[in-house]
């Protein structure tokens, strides 16, 4: 029963995403309104609020009056955007350098590993605040910017499951057939390893969105007439007592995405699980066997 | 006499153990000085407890670990001298069978091309057509239905899983097999099939093989000679008749001692001997000091 509900859940949260995601890339080609024409007229109008084209504000208007849930639809393309090209980004690098750690090991693991350790020393948000200072905000900057910091995340996991395999006897068998390093690494090792590697990143889309919103929220993120969720909370949050939807909805849209997202990850870990079980976590601390670590909830 | 296929020298494989942060450090040699030959459509035997250097030397002689001194010599080419591709092209006539079969096969592999992959690799019969055919011929060799290429290994027993490995093993047509014991994660029904597959291959094939094993009850129907390996070294080597008839080691002595007999009242006979042995040899003088496995090396 547990599982059918959570499969449930899981459904409703991929439709959710669909939905997002085709009304995001359909307001493109046609909208009732458009997402950057001021309206004096209509300013903070409340949700349902009769207009003059062919559907009410659905979700209102916001303080120079556009409709709402179009310009909540543009910033979810930015939003998604950037997400998914963060996560490809600083997913591929952190890849990249996890198998090369975890496959030569010596020096050059030393290397990349302490790196790892100094950018998880420093506060992320730190490090995005002072790049996007100095390189001023733009969108791409600012994937660059959260695929710095979070590279590492994915250095970690992929090093270390491929410290796992390296143990593996059918790796050692394809070094006796006369594998070169490549074909090891890359037709026996990262088959065994992408499916964990994929949960994380899946993990980590949720992160780069509220990252960015975190950004935008602090105005080194998305700049205006351009939008983003963060960007529509930050600007909404002075008309907080008079007009409520301002900051409800795009703070809604956060969360159902991030949510949504979250409970796709975890669905998709519990189906791997087998291999991929206590190799994600947090990535500070990783269980072995043998120590006392939580049970995890029987099947 | 004949050109041995595999000789080895001398060969000496210490791990650092310890060091660090001011501790000293410690060197473990697992492979202690060791040296045997294997003659061609020969079977060594090369037995010992857990931990005793056999899988070591193994590793060594494959090269997938490189060993601290020692020479390889296979098919008169000297192993540990060449480098890359070169290395890689004079091993390809020797391969190994693993102990466990769980995990030797690439579970996300199918069985075709876990045992195709030593024919991509080196580009030996180039063309899947001529490829799946060889399969084919390898699957029917090991006893496998040879339909059964498409599905992957956890479709398969732990036997199956085993002769699939040996398919593997054979599809580079190797002159020497080391098998790093093969059976010992088998059950015992199973594992007189597979040393019994073992001998028709060396038969059929006029294979040489090194056979490791951790006691002497299955290696005696298969190996022609017999070295008993323990802390890292060789203690005794010799013919199979005279490891069993006259051994000259106690080692060797205990590890005959330690075969049980399936029948119980020969079985008490030979424990009631062995205590007796025992006895004696605590009264007399210690007929072996046991080698130090660990040298200390007190850095400065």
């Amino acid at each position: 029963m547990r599982t059918l509900w959570r499969n449930k859940l899981v459904a409703i949260a991929a439709g959710f995403l669909v939905v997002l995601v085709i009304a995001a890339v359909g307001s493109l080609i046609w909208s009732p309104f458009d997402p950057y024409t001021p309206n004096v007229a209509m300013r903070n109008q409340p949700p349902m609020t009769a207009s003059d084209g062919p559907i009410p504000h659905l979700l209102g208007t916001d303080p120079l009056g556009r409709d709402l849930l179009v310009r909540l639809l543009q910033g979810a393309r930015i939003s998604l955007g950037i997400g998914l090209l963060s996560v490809l980004v600083s997913g591929t690098f952190g890849f990249l350098l996890g198998l090369v750690a975890g496959y030569f090991r010596g020096w050059v693991d030393d290397l990349i590993m302490r790196l790892v350790d100094l950018q998880m020393s420093v506060p992320s948000l730190l490090i995005a605040l002072l790049v996007l200072y100095v390189l001023g905000p733009s969108i791409l900057n600012v994937v660059l910017v959260l695929a710095i910091t979070r590279w590492m995340v994915y250095a970690r996991v992929t090093r270390g499951l491929m410290l796992s395999l390296r143990g593996e006897l059918f790796i050692e068998a394809a070094q006796s057939l006369g594998a070169s390093h490549l074909r090891t690494i890359f037709r026996h090792m990262v088959p065994n390893l992408l499916a964990p590697v994929l949960v994380l990143a899946t993990l980590e889309m949720a992160v780069m969105l509220l990252t960015e919103a975190s950004l935008s929220f602090l105005g080194l993120g998305i700049q205006p007439p351009q939008s983003s969720w963060g960007l529509m909370l930050a600007q909404g949050r002075e008309y907080l007592t008079s007009a409520w939807w301002l900051v409800t909805f795009p703070g809604l849209a956060i969360l159902l995405t991030t949510l949504s997202i979250n409970l796709i990850a975890t669905w998709l870990r519990a189906r791997s699980s087998d291999t991929s079980r206590d190799s994600l976590g947090s990535g500070v601390i990783e269980p072995r066997p043998g120590w006392p670590t939580a049970r995890p909830r029987a099947r | 006499m004949t050109e041995p296929i595999l000789e080895v020298t001398g060969l000496t494989k210490e791990f650092p153990i310890g060091g660090g942060f001011g501790r000293r450090k410690e060197t473990l040699v697992a492979v202690d000085d060791v040296s045997f030959s294997v003659l061609p459509g020969e079977v060594l035997g090369l037995v010992g407890e857990s931990g005793s250097g056999k899988s070591t030397t193994a590793r060594c002689v494959m090269r997938l670990i490189e060993p601290t001194r020692g020479t390889v010599r296979f098919a008169g080419e000297d192993l540990l001298a060449l480098r890359g591709p070169r290395m890689r092209r004079v091993r390809r006539g020797m391969q190994m069978v693993f102990q466990d079969p769980y995990s030797s096969l690439d579970p996300r592999m199918k069985v075709e091309d876990i045992i195709a992959e030593g024919m991509v690799i080196h580009h030996v019969r180039s063309g899947a057509a001529a490829r799946r055919a060889r399969v084919r011929e390898l699957l029917e060799l090991v006893g496998l239905r040879p339909d059964h290429l498409t599905r992957r290994p956890a479709n398969f027993s732990g036997g199956e899983r085993q002769r699939i490995g040996i398919a593997r093993a054979l599809a580079l047509d190797p002159r020497l097999l080391i098998c790093d014991e093969p059976v010992a994660s088998l059950d015992v029904s199973i594992q007189a099939q597979i040393l019994n597959l073992f001998k028709d291959l060396q038969q059929e094939l006029g294979l040489s093989i090194v056979y490791i094993a951790h006691d002497l009850a299955t290696v005696r129907h298969l190996c022609d000679r017999i070295a008993v390996m323990r802390d890292g070294r060789i203690q005794e080597i010799g013919d199979r008749d005279q490891i069993y008839g006259a051994p000259r080691s106690e080692y060797t002595k205990e590890l005959i001692e330690a075969v049980p007999i399936p029948d119980p009242i020969r079985q008490r006979e030979k424990q009631e001997r062995g205590a007796a042995l025992r006895r004696a040899a605590k009264a007399g003088p210690p007929a072996e000091v046991p080698t130090p496995a660990v040298a200390k090396a007190a850095r400065p």
